[in-house]
């Protein structure tokens, strides 16, 4: 069976990605994943259990400090030499930042056709797309050279599929050109144990009726009851109630989870860009008539500071 | 410094927006054209570093006619001259011709640096910069909130997952900027008085060097297969709060498994 790469995620705090996971669910449609790891010396080896557990066939580790150094050019050249010698079925990456720059970068190297956002892949190529704010059902191939596609977080219901990888190591070949662009200092922020905003299965977000950023505690009251990440709307986040790493919507955040709480949010078409995938959606406003109810499975039209309170009480009696 | 801008002609974003039955592509025609939103803020850092360091800034348009509306827009907020690449065969490029032809066109601008916004409104696919910089051989720096320039020396603070990231490249570069970098500047009316006077090239693809069997449909490297508009999410159960919506928002959240 033919080799599908997936380019592997993962952050220090919670190791590989569920959207890693997803996408080796996902080859496995198409043919045998091959996970490749690109980052730093012992990068592969951490991850390698995970991988393995759900399904990766093989694991092909690049590690180099010329790697974690720079941008994402020199990844793009490992990963372009791979695929000239392997010949994969499919080459997938995760829709983030980073996957789409890598896969920009490869498409251009390879004058390969590209399709981003994708959030679901037949085994014939077929890709699935959203767009227009969650408007429009869009279903592409790519005609130029093999699919080449990166998946939407929280697309696909990982699946375990325990297998035995072997690890084959790269070199790592990056040119002068993929050199240019440094990492000069990499800087975590404190962000607690909610999980990954675009990753989480529950988002709970805050807009502009919470009022100042003070109150934004009400919020991560609910979230981390619930066990969610935090989002805010653009109206938050330009008010200075919460940093802009979270905002939801058009110039933010693209989420799609099982579960989308909107606290104080009208719902203008920009927020609803980034969230109207998700699978239930619920929302309090005190406005009736905010366009955030149009989508809302179940909505409250009511005062926040009396229902978010009663709410996180009867939460906690329920556990 | 010798800075260039690529703005792009887009749907308002505010606006209902739909793809064409016959070729599939983006509706420009019944749209409500705008410059897309990010590429404002690039053209405001772009006229932030003039201010400080002296130079040009010019901007790059690919697109219909009708994007002359655009880039006119774009130069009342200041910049110096445009230069608009229109040509019948670019109708329905992919990504990879787009780049293609921008970086041929970049190749006669002799930009050290090269500012555009992180991503497009319409396509959302963030991976231009980055095709840019590969094909022109330059430092890519995308998703910028900070900005700096010291000489030939550009530093950028960029946010990342896990918190941000500092990054550094010398000129000529490409850099591209999320919302959060600066406020755009509104055009003073003596700015769009002058703006009717900038100079505005145009480039044809044969004045580029670039064939229309690449670019287009002819060249497209992906095609929509079909599309379809989704059926709009409809409203479920809406109560208000008579002092139990809390504890009926809880009920929900268990009844759905989530509580």
């Amino acid at each position: 069976m033919a080799e599908v790469l997936v380019v592997v995620e993962a952050t220090q705090a919670f190791g590989v990605k569920k959207v890693t996971l997803e996408l080796l669910t996902l080859a496995r449609r198409i043919g045998s994943p091959s996970a490749v790891v690109l980052g730093g010396p012992g990068a592969a080896a951490e991850l390698a259990g995970k991988l393995a557990e759900y399904g990766a066939e093989k694991i092909y580790a690049a590690e180099s400090e010329e790697i974690d150094g720079h941008l994402v050019a020199p990844k793009a050249t490992v990963l372009a030499n791979l695929v000239r010698e392997v010949q994969p079925a499919a080459v997938l990456l995760a829709s983030t930042q980073e996957g789409k720059e890598i896969a920009g970068r490869l498409a251009v190297k390879l004058d390969n056709g590209l399709l981003t956002d994708v959030v679901d892949l037949d085994a014939d190529g077929t890709a699935t797309q959203v767009a227009f704010a969650g408007s429009t059902i869009v279903k592409s191939k790519v005609t130029r050279g093999l699919p080449l596609v990166t998946l939407r977080p929280n697309s696909v219901t990982p699946e375990p599929a325990p297998a035995t990888p072997g690890t084959v190591a790269l070199e790592v070949a990056a040119t002068e050109a993929d050199k240019l662009a440094k990492v000069v200092e990499r800087v975590a922020e404190q962000k607690g144990s909610r999980p990954e905003l675009t990753e989480a299965s529950i988002v709970v977000s805050g807009g502009r009726g919470i009022g100042n950023a003070d109150n934004f505690k009400l919020v991560e009251e609910i979230a981390d009851l619930l066990g969610g990440a935090v989002g805010a709307s653009r109206a938050a986040v330009d008010s200075g109630y919460y940093p802009h790493q979270f905002q939801v919507g058009q110039t933010g955040k693209t989420v799609s989870p099982q579960l989308y709480v909107a606290l104080g949010i009208s719902g203008a078409i920009q927020h609803r860009a980034g969230m109207q995938t998700s699978k239930t959606i619920v929302a309090v406003n005190k406005d009736a008539e905010a366009p955030i109810f149009e989508l809302a499975d179940f909505g409250v039209v009511g005062d926040l500071f009396k229902v978010l309170p009663q709410a996180a009480e009867e939460i906690r009696k329920r556990k | 410094m010798n800075i260039v801008v690529l703005v792009k002609q887009v749907p308002d974003s505010g606006a209902e927006r739909n793809l064409t039955s016959d070729d599939n592509t983006v509706d420009r025609g019944s749209a409500n054209n705008v410059i897309n939103e990010m590429d404002e803020y690039a053209i405001e850092e772009a006229l932030k570093i003039k201010e400080a360091h002296g130079g040009e800034v010019t901007i790059l348009t690919m697109g219909p006619d009708r994007a002359t509306e655009s880039i006119r827009k774009a130069l009342s907020m200041g910049p110096d001259a445009a230069v608009h690449v229109v040509d019948d065969a670019l109708a329905g490029s992919c990504a990879v011709a787009t780049s293609k032809v921008l970086a041929a066109a970049l190749g006669t601008l002799n930009a050290d640096l090269i500012l555009c916004g992180a991503e497009s409104t319409d396509g959302r696919v963030q991976v231009l910069p980055h095709m840019l910089a590969e094909r022109l051989g330059v430092a890519a720096l995308t998703g910028a909130r900070k900005l700096t320039v010291d000489g030939a020396s550009l530093t950028a603070e960029r946010q990342t997952e896990e918190g941000y990231e500092v990054v550094s490249a010398a000129t000529p570069a490409v850099v591209s900027v999320w919302d959060t970098i600066n406020e755009p500047r509104y055009p003073s009316f003596k700015g769009i008085m002058a703006a009717k006077k900038k100079p505005v090239r145009t480039l044809s693809l044969a004045d580029l060097g670039v064939s229309a069997d690449e670019v287009g449909f002819a060249g497209a490297t992906s095609a929509v297969v079909e599309h379809s508009k989704r059926p709009p999410r409809s409203a479920g159960t809406k109560i208000t709060d008579e002092g139990t919506a809390g504890t009926q928002l809880v009920e929900y959240l268990v009844t759905e498994k989530f509580v």
